[in-house]
Order: C-alpha cells, then sequence, then structure tokens
C-alpha cells in the first residue's frame, strides 16, 4: 500500500513537472493553427468576388491595388498594367440608385442580370458583389482570387484590417512601432537602472539597501494597467504641454511608462551580476592603489557585463510585451513612425484593441493571432539568448 | 616632483569617484522618488473617492456613479481560481525538479522552458486563453476560463519559488526520514513540506499579486465591460478590478465624470498589490522566527 502510494506519487509529480512544457506546446500549436490560416484566407472578403468588363485585360490585382482602386486613388487602368481607360468603381449599394425595386425584383431575382449589363455597358468598370449573383456568367471577367501572399503580411508597410472589399494586414507599421517604443524605453531607462544597480551592489551601506530593495520590488508589482492610467492622467497632458502638441498620445509617454516599469527587471538583474563578482578580484584591485570607482568599471562591470546585458535584454522583452499600458498612452496609429512624438501602435495594444472586434475565425482574427506568434517568438528568442548566456557563465565559473 | 604629481592624481581620481557616486546616488533617489510621486498621485486622488458605498454598490449611471463592487468581487474569484490552478501544480512540479528528475540536462531543460513560459508577454496568454479555453474547450467567455489563463501566468512564479525552498532544505532532512522506514512520498509529505511551506506561500501570494492586476490576459477570456449584478457560477463572466480602471479611465460615456471612479478604482489595485507584499513579507517574518525559536 505504501509503495502504491509512492509509485502514484512519483507519476503525479513527473506529470505536473512536465506541465510548463506543454503549455509551451499548446500555446505554439493553438497560436499557429489560427495564424496560419491567414495565408489561405482570399485576398478580397470571403463570398464577395471582383469582376470586370471582358474587354479589360487586368487579370490579378494585390490587395493594396484593389484597396487603391476602390479609394478613387488609382483612376486609370493603366496604373496597375491595363488598357488606358477610366475606373469606375461598382459596389452593390449602389444598384438600387440605378434600377427601381421593380427592375431588380422583389427578391432581388434579377439584380445577377443587371450587374452583368452593368459591367458589359461600362468598360472601366470594376464590380464588388456577392460570388452568388454573378456565379458562372461567362460574360464577364472574374479577377482570379489569390490567396493573401505571406510577402505582403510580413514586409506590408499598411494596416488596415477593416479595410473592404480587401483588408490590408501589413505589420511594419506595427512591428517598426513596438521596436521604437521599445528602443527608447530602454535609452531612457539605462541610465537609471545602470546607476541605481552599481548604487545598490557597490556603493550603498546595508542599510540603504534594505531600504531600496522592496520599493525596486513594489515598483515590479504595480500593475501595468496603473502605470498606463498614471501615464494617461500625468505624463500625456504634461507632455503636450511641454511639446506643444496636438495630442499628448504620443511614442514618447509610451517610452517613459516603459521605461518605468523595465526599470525592477534591469536593477535586479545587472545587481545580482555584479554581487557575484569574486572579493579576491575586488581586493587585487584595491590592492593595487585603484579608487572603489575604478574597481568598479575596470573590474567588476567588466566581469558582471554578461550580466547586465542580460538585465538590460530582459528589460527589452519586458517593453516588447508590454500591453496595457501602451496601449492607454500612445493613441495608437497605426502608420510607420517617422518621430518619437507622433501617435504610434505597439503588436500587442494592436490585439488588445481590436480582438474585441474580430470574427473569430476570420481574416482580421487570424491576423492578430500571427502577431501573437511574432510577439511569441521575439520574447522567446530574447529569453534564450538570456538563458543561453547565464549558462555559459555558469560553467566559466 | 613626483610625490607631487602622484597627490594630484591620487586628489583627482578620487574626485572622480565622489561624482561618480554621487551621480548614482542622485539617480538611485530619483527612481525611489518616481514611485512615491505614482503612489502618492493615486493615493491622494484615490482616498477621498473610496468610502464604504464605494466598495460595497454596484456602478450606476453609465459608470459615473456607484461603486465598484461586482469589480472587486470579480478580481477575488480570478485569484482563488488561478490560486486552486497553480498552487498544485506549480508546487508538485517544483517537487519534481528538485526531488525526482535526474538532475542535469532534464531539469535544465524544464527551467529554461519554465522561464520561457515566465517570460511570455501577457496578451499572448490572453490569445491562447481565447483559442484554447474559451473556443476550443468551450468554456465561453468565463470565469474558469479566466482563471486557467491568469493561473497559466502565476505558474513559473509558484515554480521557481517551490523550486528553491526545496533545494534549500539540507540532505540530511532526507536521509533521516528515510532512514526511519519512511517511503519517499511521505518524506515530501510530512518532512520537507512542511519546511519548504513558508517560502512556498510567500511565492504563491507574489504571484496572486501580479494576477490580480493583470488586464490582457482577461480582455477577451472573461472581463464584463459592465455586469452590475455578482457572478453566480464559474461559467459567468464577471467585471474585475484592472480591465474596470482600464475601461472608465479610456472609454465610456463621460470621461470627466468617470475619472473619480478610475482614481478610487486605480486606490483600492494599489491597495491589494500593498496588501499582497505586505502579507508575503509577514509570512516571510513569522515563519522564519517560528523555525530559529525551534
Amino acid at each position: 500500500m505504501k509503495k502504491l502510494i509512492d509509485i502514484a506519487a512519483k507519476r503525479i509529480f513527473t506529470v505536473s513537472g512536465f506541465t510548463t512544457s506543454v503549455v509551451i506546446l499548446l500555446i505554439i500549436a493553438f497560436l499557429f493553427t489560427e495564424a496560419v490560416g491567414l495565408f489561405n484566407q482570399p485576398v478580397v472578403e470571403d463570398g464577395y468576388v471582383l469582376a470586370l468588363n471582358k474587354q479589360n485585360d487586368v487579370k490579378t490585382l494585390s490587395a493594396l491595388q484593389i484597396k487603391d482602386l476602390f479609394d478613387e486613388e488609382i483612376t486609370n487602368w493603366e496604373e496597375v498594367g491595363g488598357k488606358d481607360m477610366p475606373v469606375k468603381v461598382f459596389r452593390l449599394e449602389d444598384l438600387d440608385k440605378i434600377y427601381t425595386e421593380e427592375q431588380l425584383g422583389d427578391e432581388y431575382q434579377y439584380a445577377g442580370d443587371k450587374i452583368v449589363e452593368q459591367i458589359q455597358d461600362n468598360p472601366g468598370m470594376i464590380a464588388f458583389v456577392p460570388t452568388t449573383l454573378v456565379e458562372g456568367r461567362t460574360e464577364i471577367n472574374m479577377i482570379k482570387d489569390n490567396t493573401i501572399p505571406v510577402k505582403d503580411v510580413l514586409f506590408g508597410t499598411e494596416w488596415f484590417p477593416t479595410a473592404t472589399p480587401s483588408p490590408i494586414f501589413g505589420i511594419l507599421p506595427l512591428l517598426s512601432g513596438t521596436i521604437w517604443v521599445s528602443f527608447f524605453a530602454i535609452l531612457i531607462a539605462l541610465p537609471f537602472g545602470l546607476a541605481v544597480s552599481i548604487y545598490l551592489a557597490e556603493v550603498a551601506n546595508s542599510k540603504v539597501r534594505k531600504a531600496l530593495k522592496p520599493i525596486i520590488e513594489l515598483l515590479n508589482g504595480i500593475p501595468s494597467v496603473v502605470y498606463g492610467f498614471f501615464g494617461l492622467a500625468v505624463i500625456v497632458p504634461l507632455l503636450q504641454r511641454t511639446f506643444n502638441l496636438p495630442v499628448g498620445e504620443s511614442g514618447l509617454a509610451g517610452s517613459i511608462v516603459l521605461a518605468i516599469m523595465a526599470l525592477p527587471t534591469i536593477i535586479t538583474v545587472a545587481e545580482d551580476a555584479m554581487r557575484s563578482c569574486p572579493r579576491t578580484m575586488r581586493e587585487a584591485s584595491l590592492a593595487l592603489g585603484a579608487t572603489q570607482w575604478q574597481t568598479i568599471y575596470k573590474v567588476v562591470i567588466p566581469f558582471s557585463i554578461s550580466g547586465i546585458t542580460s538585465g538590460v535584454v530582459l528589460g527589452i522583452g519586458r517593453a516588447i510585451g508590454e500591453t496595457m499600458a501602451v496601449l492607454m498612452v500612445t493613441g495608437n496609429a497605426a502608420v510607420i513612425p517617422t518621430s518619437i512624438l507622433e501617435p504610434l501602435r505597439t503588436i500587442p495594444a494592436t490585439i488588445a484593441a481590436e480582438l474585441g472586434e474580430a470574427p473569430a475565425g476570420g481574416a482580421h482574427y487570424q491576423s492578430l493571432f500571427l502577431l501573437g506568434v511574432i510577439l511569441f517568438f521575439i520574447t522567446l528568442i530574447i529569453n534564450s539568448c538570456v538563458e543561453i548566456v547565464s549558462a555559459r557563465n555558469k560553467l566559466k565559473r | 616632483m613626483a610625490i607631487e604629481i602622484n597627490q594630484s592624481y591620487a586628489r583627482r581620481k578620487h574626485g572622480i569617484q565622489r561624482l561618480a557616486f554621487g551621480v548614482f546616488r542622485a539617480l538611485s533617489y530619483c527612481v525611489v522618488l518616481i514611485l512615491f510621486v505614482i503612489l502618492g498621485f493615486i493615493i491622494i486622488k484615490g482616498i477621498g473617492v473610496v468610502n464604504w458605498d464605494f466598495l460595497t454598490q454596484p456602478p450606476t449611471d453609465g459608470m459615473t456613479k456607484g461603486g465598484i463592487m461586482p469589480a472587486i468581487v470579480g478580481t477575488f474569484w480570478l485569484m482563488v481560481g488561478s490560486a486552486i490552478f497553480a498552487f498544485p501544480v506549480g508546487v508538485m512540479s517544483g517537487i519534481y525538479m528538485n526531488e525526482y528528475a535526474p538532475q542535469g540536462k532534464l531539469v535544465n531543460f524544464i527551467r529554461t522552458m519554465t522561464n520561457n513560459l515566465a517570460g511570455i508577454p501577457s496578451i499572448v496568454f490572453g490569445l491562447f486563453g481565447m483559442a484554447c479555453f474559451v473556443n476550443y474547450l468551450d468554456f465561453g467567455d468565463s470565469i474558469l476560463a479566466g482563471s486557467l489563463t491568469l493561473g497559466l501566468l502565476a505558474l513559473p512564479i509558484v515554480i521557481r519559488t517551490t523550486e528553491e525552498a526545496f533545494k534549500d532544505i539540507p540532505n540530511s532532512y532526507r536521509e533521516g526520514s528515510l532512514a526511519l522506514g519512511a517511503t519517499k512520498a511521505q518524506t515530501i509529505w510530512k518532512v520537507l513540506l512542511p519546511m519548504a511551506m513558508p517560502r512556498v506561500i510567500t511565492g504563491l501570494i507574489l504571484s496572486l499579486g501580479r494576477v490580480s492586476g493583470e488586464t490582457a490576459p482577461i480582455l477577451f477570456t472573461c472581463a464584463a465591460y459592465f455586469l452590475p449584478r455578482l457572478p453566480e457560477s464559474i461559467f459567468d463572466q464577471c467585471m474585475a478590478l484592472p480591465y474596470h480602471l482600464y475601461v472608465v479611465a479610456t472609454s465610456g460615456t463621460d470621461i470627466e465624470a468617470q475619472m473619480p471612479i478610475a482614481y478610487g478604482t486605480a486606490f483600492v489595485l494599489i491597495v491589494i498589490v500593498l496588501i499582497m507584499n505586505l502579507l508575503a513579507n509577514g509570512v516571510r517574518k513569522y515563519f522564519e522566527n517560528k523555525l530559529k525559536s525551534k
């Protein structure tokens, strides 16, 4: 009996031991299945089709071209590789303007015929209509419906996930927004983080240390939404006044909030690294007549540089993944940022802001999971680098 | 002459040291100041809003009046739910790493995985919770789905503290127990676990402090925008403090009128975090003293 329990206990412990590994695998599996679906989605909204006149020899259009056509930024077919003729955009709503209810039939049964009629009459027309209305019509051309290309997503410079007829999922604005904000956050946090960690590890006496440590811990414990709220209520108006901005919600506001949030990580890890510098090395340096400061920057810092870097890298990881605070203070404009004082938008903030409105299983929903996958891998790479560096350090000792 | 040069060099190098240390001290106090400004701002603005009615009434008039009771209750249930999941699994996982798993590659692998899990952004947990618990397992937006998602977030903290607590127990205790004829399971249950408990509980409290403030994981798994009643089962949605703060601070009908509510909510949230921190420290001190006096 005793033995049976012992064996059962071992089994249970073993199973729970692998929980974290299983969870990570599950996260990868679930995120990937949703994200990969994006590349099987048609460029044009599901259930709709783009129809052209027979004389038009344009066969394929990219999502961006379709958007420009319907925004009337492209006004001539020459611009997308066709003949020289003006573009005429036709949407289903236009049908009611041209024809009376009687002509369309009370159940819209003649709508298909009328659409074909319209397209045949206008050589430059592009019509965005439900597939069911014009299915099997040979009098008109249908745009060949590609699936969303990987290239357009990964290198696309525009993010219009709700545009019709074809949503655009270029992730570059979001990726650059994330990197931009995190970069400035670390730039701000670095001097503070290094100074505090050196002060705690080398300069401060144990009494000051004991007082400072819980404060750093507390800084780590404050919920991100409270930081965001503080940023919104204090930092945003402050920036607006100092820089005379039209709106205070900007990349800089996000960077400042993120810098405060990344500080505890940087400080804790860097301080630990400096503390692990052997006493003998310090004493040797001091015995040679070096001052304490010379010892710090000639001996302690070079010795613990990989640990300090780990701290900074982990801080970057924290800044990249932070959601709520950034969502609240950066203004959320999905454009490639040119200045830190402009509103911008990060990957986590995009997921948080848009997932609620995206219908499950649609292209928009899947694109947000793709963003999740990208975020997941960025942080995974960052963490793995830190793990490898710290493992190598352990070997060295 | 040579002595003079040395003296001026010595003076200069000590001057540089004083300057460097002065800068470090100043920047350190700056960081302390930042914390006090944030805490002070929210406490001063929030404390006037918080009273008995604020804590015990549901929100009314489009969230411009009334209290935050459903959000407090919701956050409480989410903390309980995530603890029920994360505590046993986390503790057992930590025990496995210390007591059962062959030391070396396997333990390192598990530790790496745990660290990676800890580093995953909370919004990714939210995505996973939505895809797995809400849609695939069909729990819907519910306290159950939210608790599980938050539990995953708390898991690495519990595992890490458990592992460290068990690692610090001297081997003589294990050997003593085994020599008396106890099985390994009995040794863990009767000898090691009681010794490790204070630190394990400290870890649990700290992880719950983090859980109470997380917003991103519950955005799509459980949080209700406005639900002026209490949840009735684990398959109900609920309001939660951090999400409520986000909502009243950024959206709604009348942001100006909502501001006091936001300050009050932030205040309550901060108080919870402070209490959790103090509690963790208190537990640690209490058990440390008890062990010493034995």
